[in-house]
């Protein structure tokens, strides 16, 4: 099939958008995955939907592209352009522009036949070989907007009368320029914008991750499960197998790391009966099931778990917990420091001992992730404690590596 | 369904074209332009010829169009819903919009299904009548390009008075906080927005304006080795930069990482919190703020 610059599903550009912005060190040969007649048309659609983003780098290995993003500086996010790329029939279109400009006002009301006959008479007769758009393809457009939202229909005796829907939310650009960066499902935020005149937009971001606009739809699924408390199908694509798995769960809540830019959703998995974690750029697809029930006692659970959460292990072996604490120095001129422990502590107790001594302390499912943040510390700890063995040893052998590769070690 | 060609590049370049269309009918070259700004850099080899040809028939060979209006579209429900789901976060109150005729909408999720689980909890007081309106007012100020007169807390708890240009919001969502990013005042070029304790808009005339020259941009390279999964998590982690990638052999990668020197002291931690899996190759000065708080851990532990 010939190159088409827009393109039927996501989830392939998905997975090459993703490589292309996180990694960007692949050589074509690398895509092993997929053919490499499909490499070049997807590399060619993210080339014109992202040229001003992308870059080629020589190696001996081949070309190799990257997609290079300082959020800081683009207001709005570029991948959000992707899903501004479905393609559709020619039909599609020609009836979309149509219609709408049939039934221009709310106030008109027509039938199907109506509105077939106004189609052939007053848009398509001009052109020397007009179309034909017999009404069970006018009513399947009819019925599909009014299930988007864009029509709304009443009952006149026998009749069925569409009309368009009325417009009774305004939207502010501004709003529009915030939410569309920082709140979930973004990019249907940038879907207004694109309806607003054009304007500056007078807010950055700074620590702004924004390859989570590619789990957009998967997330939106998700959403939709919780709203109506269903179980649902997430088929997850382990990542050392390869190979999707599909999980039957109760989908409970999204975690959004600000840090770190993923997305997890936390769920109850019932034949193993514990609460489990997801990465949404893992998962493949989301299938609603039944009711469950219990939803709400999950999530009450989920919730009161949290207090043994520093990321997203929702549960050691058995439900144990492992004690973390750390104290820290304080030099004259660094309260921040204690601020900092307030701060960007998730849960624990920060206890001030003295003047220059701070101390950290937590009960959690799983220390290990803990470890990043303890090592921010880096340069004040003078006392360091996990009641899990292996972990401290990890900790302290990771330092001596440290001290190595920075030559600080031969110091005295 | 968010995959949706309603939403598409295609139609609303379309759009603009029958925009411009039902005042008058519009040559190759008006086409062509509209192309080339609204749509991607190879759509103009689709739609012009889909026009031109009747595939679409919606303009005619004259370049008019038998429709009658100017396009428009309803919002369609996922966008209501989603404008109903933005409504319900605090930070909603910020900015002057009423989200009036979304009272029967369901929202798309609400604040119970998501959270920012590491968001760090010191984030500004979007509920504070007074920082609404000193946010509101900074806005309003940046829009008009309208020097500000404003009342600071300092870091040491002192205020001071500065008169600035305000030029940029900068949010964090890490750190959940808005800053000003202002021209014109040395001494205040940014300024966060929770410590501003009177803003006044100033009237007459404010001679300079221009933004303080900030720090050019500096680069740091840094060598990754990958054990525990270290490559996944240090290419997401540090992808809001502009950076560069590069394998060296087996399980070794070099990163270039482009930043701005205000940011310096949160790399240097952000670097660290990656163990040994992570080294800076240089500059050397670089090098040396990692091996300072190295020295100093050795010596306490």
């Amino acid at each position: 099939m010939a190159y088409q610059e827009l393109i039927k599903r996501f989830d392939r550009i998905r997975d090459y958008m993703r490589e292309f912005y996180v990694y960007g060190f692949k050589s074509r040969e690398e895509y092993d995955r997929k053919s490499a007649r499909s490499y070049d048309d997807e590399r060619r659609r993210v080339e014109s939907w992202l040229g001003d983003y992308m870059g080629f780098r020589q190696t001996p290995e081949g070309k190799n592209v990257f997609l290079s993003i300082d959020s800081r500086r683009s207001h709005h996010n570029p991948l959000y352009k992707a899903w501004k790329a479905r393609s559709f029939t020619d039909g599609d279109i020609t009836l979309h522009f149509i219609l709408l400009d049939i039934l221009y006002a709310p106030e008109i009301a027509m039938s199907l036949g109506e509105i077939t006959g106004a189609i052939d008479k007053d848009y398509l007769a001009c052109f020397e070989s007009p179309r034909l758009f017999d009404e069970s393809t006018v009513r399947k457009k009819l019925k599909e907007y009014v299930s988007e939202g864009l029509l709304v229909t009443r009952r006149e005796g026998k009749n069925v009368l569409y009309s368009r829907a009325p417009e009774d939310c305004s939207v502010c650009p501004e709003v529009l320029d915030f939410f569309s960066e920082v709140s979930p499902c973004g990019v249907v935020g940038s879907f207004l914008l694109d309806r607003e005149k054009e304007h500056t937009s007078r807010i950055s971001f700074k620590h702004h991750y924004i390859t989570q606009a590619l789990d957009s739809e998967i997330l939106c699924a998700l959403f939709g499960a919780m709203e109506e408390k269903r179980e649902a199908d997430i088929e997850n694509l382990g990542r050392h197998s390869g190979t999707p798995q599909t999980s039957r769960v109760v989908p409970l809540r999204i975690f959004i790391s600000v840090q770190s830019g993923r997305q997890y959703l936390l769920a109850y998995h019932r034949p193993t009966r514990r609460m489990k974690s997801f990465r949404l750029d893992y998962i493949q697809g989301v299938t609603p099931r039944e009711i469950a029930a219990d939803f709400d006692s999950l999530r009450a659970l989920l919730e009161r778990m949290r207090a043994h959460m520093w990321g997203v292990s929702p549960q050691g072996s058995g439900g144990r917990t492992e004690r973390v604490s750390f104290t820290v120095h304080l030099e004259e001129d660094e309260e921040f420091i204690f601020r900092r422990l307030e701060r960007e502590k998730r849960c624990g107790l920060v206890e001030r001992l003295d003047a220059h001594t701070c101390r950290f302390t937590a009960e959690v499912y799983d220390a290990n992730e803990l470890v990043p943040w303890i090592r921010t510390f880096l340069g004040r700890i003078t006392e360091l404690h996990f009641s899990n063995p292996s972990l401290e040893r990890q900790f302290q052998g990771d330092l001596l590596t440290m001290y190595r590769l920075y030559g600080v070690e031969e110091e005295t | 369904m968010i995959f949706s060609e309603l939403y598409g590049v295609y139609y609303s370049t379309v759009a603009e074209i029958l925009r411009a269309a039902v005042a008058r009918p519009v040559t190759g070259e008006e086409l062509r332009h509209i192309v080339e700004t609204h749509a991607f850099s190879e759509s103009v080899l689709t739609i012009e010829p889909a026009l031109r040809e009747g595939r679409w028939q919606l303009l005619r060979g004259d370049g008019s169009t038998p429709c009658k209006h100017p396009p428009t579209m309803p919002l369609t429900n996922l966008e209501r819903r989603w404008l109903k789901a933005i409504s319900l976060d605090p930070r909603i109150r910020l900015f002057d919009w009423a989200p009036g005729g979304l009272e029967e909408v369901q929202p798309l999720f609400t604040p119970e299904d998501y959270c920012l689980f590491d968001r760090y909890s010191d984030g500004d007081p979007y509920e504070d009548p007074g920082y609404i309106r000193n946010f509101r007012l900074i806005l309003e100020a940046i829009k008009a390009r309208r020097p500000l007169r404003l009342l600071i807390k300092t870091r040491k708890g002192r205020t001071a008075r500065f008169r600035v240009m305000p030029l940029e919001l900068e949010y964090s969502e890490k750190d959940d906080k808005f800053r000003l990013l202002t021209g014109g005042n040395p001494h205040a070029t940014v300024v966060n927005l929770g410590r501003i304790l009177e803003c006044s808009p100033v009237w007459g005339p404010f001679e300079d304006c221009t933004p303080v020259a900030v720090d050019a941009a500096r680069t740091v390279t840094l060598e990754l080795t990958d054990r525990r999964n270290a490559l996944e998590r240090v290419m997401l982690h540090f992808s809001h930069f502009e950076k560069q990638a590069e394998r060296l052999d087996g399980n070794r990668y070099r990163l270039r990482i482009t930043y701005q020197a205000d940011d310096e002291t949160e790399l240097v931690i952000r670097i660290l919190s990656f163990g040994p899996h992570l080294r800076v190759t240089g500059p050397e000065t670089f090098m040396g703020l990692i091996r300072d708080r190295l020295r100093r851990q050795k010596s306490l532990l």
